[in-house]
């Protein structure tokens, strides 16, 4: 009722200002990006906005990533669903069970006669998201990997190399120790997302499966079998070197305490996705920072597999007027478009997702420019990816994370062992991927 | 006891009376309860499209969950630390007030201020001071030689909450402390000092009994409030962690409907905290209606 009296009277309005601007196909956009990759992607929007007339997309701030994706879903029972809604790789799984949720990108693209050429993005973001015949369910936008970065002044004062990043976490050890010892800075390194780097990559850079049937790709059945030997082993460095405060916890899910820590120069070595990359460089007034690749175990494997995806892709909704889709399709081709691409993987430090962006941004000589800037593209594009390296498909993987967050704070409070903490990580994950089977099978 | 009885002649006109009012209560209260009801014997996907009737599983599955039982434990432990800390504070606090004659006034004005913070901002402030890297209080304790990590130590975790749940609540049972002394007969505690008893003494043998009705009034309303209200703390401050120290059981509802989409188990959990509500409130109109008297 009350609804209807508002629409009346601002078609009542609309007709009065007898504006000569043809009705706009308004598409609304949910998305999880605060501050700097807030502004840039409104700015991403406007330019879309900008460059035709027939339709608007707006762009909503949801909060965190699992915020945004739990407003969506209880949007969508309530049928108020946006068209476009921004889903980290963490609920990849849980959208991809959500068939009648979804309108596949593949499929919408065709639908609306837009131009599609998966073979057009980089390999390990088409693996990630692609189903079990190949085809793209969701529209790559931002991917990242975890990099390292370090305090190139603090490793000067701890009379290390500044030029020199820790290449293999023997070496990691070895100069946080210098650092400490040294007193350049008070804690040696630091990481943000433990779940993601310190278990996920870790296992997909030691080619160590983290789950059976290829990582959950293969199926429903899946569970997990991240409490192998390297992994326990790493677990139990990580404690070690945080009772020699060498290594400092930065928090659960995204570790919000880690980048106060190297941006303060509390730590001199921190861990995080390269989406961090314009925070850093924003908040990295008063020293220099180095870019690295993730360290590995040189005792493990001589030859490190490619690092694995994070970030998010774009969904799209059901439920909209073809109208609707129309528009999606278009902003999706704008979204690819090699400059927007480049522009956002150049500002963001996400990675390009078209082979397009990437070598534009070569042709620009965007990478001898900056250096370090390539070091996310080149981890996740190195060697040959196997079945423990292209990527992790699980249900309920956002509470899965957090019982290994759980599980790492145990093993830090020391009520638990290395090997303990993961056993117990693997036996509560598979109770949640039992119940995810059940659900939506 | 002689009950007044007014006698309405119009059948409808109390009915229409009532109708808004029970059109709130249906569609606020009664509705989404029935639905929290009905899901928690349900297992869903979290978009809603495959309902399976499972009976009793989710509540079977909940009480084998050893993270359930530790958060019914965790639960007990905050609130009851909560309610004695917030009440024996408060009631210091109200008798030292009472005794001030002339600025009471003022300092009752000062002490409830805090009950009208929001408890996101009460969770952020004390986050803010007791914040490993970046908050005043671990700097200070680090001086006495506690290293204060509430994100890795679990006791550390649960007193900040404590604390910071506590702090917010005095206020408020302040307030009613001091109502309640200020009923208390003045004759009988000048007729106890006569007697020869001192000012602890009176409190104890006089003071306090009278206040009972306000202290258990106040122990069943902290009871309430430490179990349910604390969720915008408990978010701002530890979000549950670490390891799920400082996880009670509204907090767990949340984590895992809203966050873990785990709507069936949610839901059977708040089922079973509908049920401690109903208990509690049980009690307060048992025991509270009828007074406690000496």
């Amino acid at each position: 009722m009350f609804k209807n009296v508002l629409f009346l009277s601002a078609g009542l309005a609309a007709v009065l200002s007898a504006a000569p601007v043809a009705a706009q196909t308004e598409i609304a956009w949910w998305h999880a990006m605060d501050a700097e990759l807030g502004k840039k992607l409104e700015e991403i929007a406007n330019g879309f906005n900008a460059s035709q007339t027939e339709f608007k997309v707006i762009p909503t701030y949801k909060g965190s990533y699992p915020e945004t994706l739990t407003a969506a879903i209880a949007a969508f029972r309530a049928n108020e669903q946006p068209a476009i809604v921004q889903v980290f790789e963490v609920g990849t799984g849980t959208m991809m069970a959500a068939k009648g949720a979804v309108y596949p990108v593949y499929q919408l693209m065709a639908d609306n006669g837009e131009p599609w050429d998966p073979s057009g993005f980089l390999a390990p973001v088409t693996g990630y998201y692609s189903d079990t015949d190949g085809n793209i369910l969701s529209m790559p936008f931002n991917s990242s990997t975890p990099i390292m970065y370090y305090n190139k002044d603090v490793f000067e004062k701890a009379g290390l190399d500044r030029e020199t990043a820790p290449k293999t976490w023997a070496e990691v050890e070895e100069f946080s120790k210098k650092i400490v010892e040294s007193g350049a800075a008070p804690c040696g390194f630091t990481t943000g997302w433990v779940s993601w780097i310190q278990l996920e990559n870790l296992s997909a850079i030691h080619d160590q499966p983290y789950g059976t049937l290829e990582n959950g790709f293969g199926g429903l059945g899946t569970e997990f079998t991240f409490n192998g030997e390297v992994q326990t082993k790493h677990w139990e460095n990580l404690k070690k070197w945080a009772d020699e405060g060498l290594f400092e916890y930065g928090g659960p899910v995204g570790g919000a305490d880690a980048p106060p820590k190297f941006y303060s120069q509390e730590c001199a070595i921190y861990m995080n996705s390269s989406a961090s990359r314009a925070g850093v460089i924003n908040n990295a007034k008063d020293f220099e920072v180095g870019f690295a690749p993730l360290p590995y175990y040189d005792d493990v494997t001589t030859d490190p597999k490619n690092s694995i995806i994070g970030g998010a892709t774009l969904w799209a909704l059901n439920g909209k007027d073809p109208e609707v889709y129309k528009g999606v399709a278009q902003f999706f081709t704008y979204l690819s478009s090699p400059e927007i691409q480049a522009g956002w993987h150049q500002f963001t430090g996400y990675l390009p997702v078209t082979n397009a962006a990437y070598e534009l941004g070569k042709e620009q000589g965007y990478y001898e420019a900056n250096p370090g800037s390539d070091v996310a593209i080149n981890q996740i594009t190195r060697g040959t990816p196997t079945a423990n390296s292209k990527g992790v498909r699980f249900g309920n993987l956002t509470q899965i994370r957090t019982v290994v967050d759980e599980e790492f704070e145990a093993l830090l409070a020391g009520s638990k062992s290395a090997k303990e903490a993961l056993d117990a990580a693997v036996e509560r994950g598979n109770q949640i991927l039992r119940d995810f089977e059940a659900a939506n099978s | 006891m002689q009950t007044k009885r007014t006698i309405f002649p119009n059948k409808l006109l109390p009915y229409l009376l009532l109708a808004p009012q029970l059109a709130v209560t249906l569609i606020f209260f009664i509705w989404p309860a029935v639905q929290a009801v009905k899901s928690s014997f349900e297992r869903e996907d979290p978009f809603g499209f495959k309902t399976t009737f499972i009976w009793f599983d989710n509540y079977k599955r909940l009480f084998a969950d050893p993270t359930y039982l530790n958060s019914v434990g965790k639960t007990a432990v905050f609130a009851v630390s909560v309610t004695l800390l917030a009440m024996s504070v408060s009631l210091l606090l109200a008798v030292s007030v009472n005794r001030v004659l002339r600025t009471n006034r003022l300092y009752t004005t000062l002490l409830v201020w805090p009950y009208a913070v929001a408890p996101v901002v009460v969770g952020i402030l004390w986050w803010f001071m007791f914040n490993p890297s970046i908050g005043i209080a671990p700097y200070l304790l680090r001086g006495l030689g506690i290293n204060w990590n509430h994100r890795i130590d679990g006791s550390h975790a649960m007193l900040l909450v404590i604390i910071a749940a506590s702090w917010k609540q005095i206020s408020y049972n302040f307030l009613f402390f001091v109502a309640g002394l200020q009923s208390v007969p003045q004759s009988l505690t000048e007729a106890a000092a006569i007697d020869g008893a001192g000012p602890f003494k009176r409190f104890w043998t006089i003071v306090f009994p009278l206040l009972s009705p306000t202290t258990f009034f106040l122990l069943i309303v902290n009871i309430n409030y430490a179990m349910f209200d604390t969720f915008g703390i408990i978010d701002a401050t530890t979000s549950g962690g670490p390891a799920q120290a400082t996880n009670i059981l509204v907090y767990k509802v949340y984590a895992d409907g809203f966050l873990g989409l785990n709507i069936g188990s949610s839901a059977a959990q708040s089922v079973v905290l509908m049920l401690i509500v109903i208990a509690l409130t049980a009690i307060q109109f048992r025991y509270i209606e009828r007074r406690v008297q000496y």
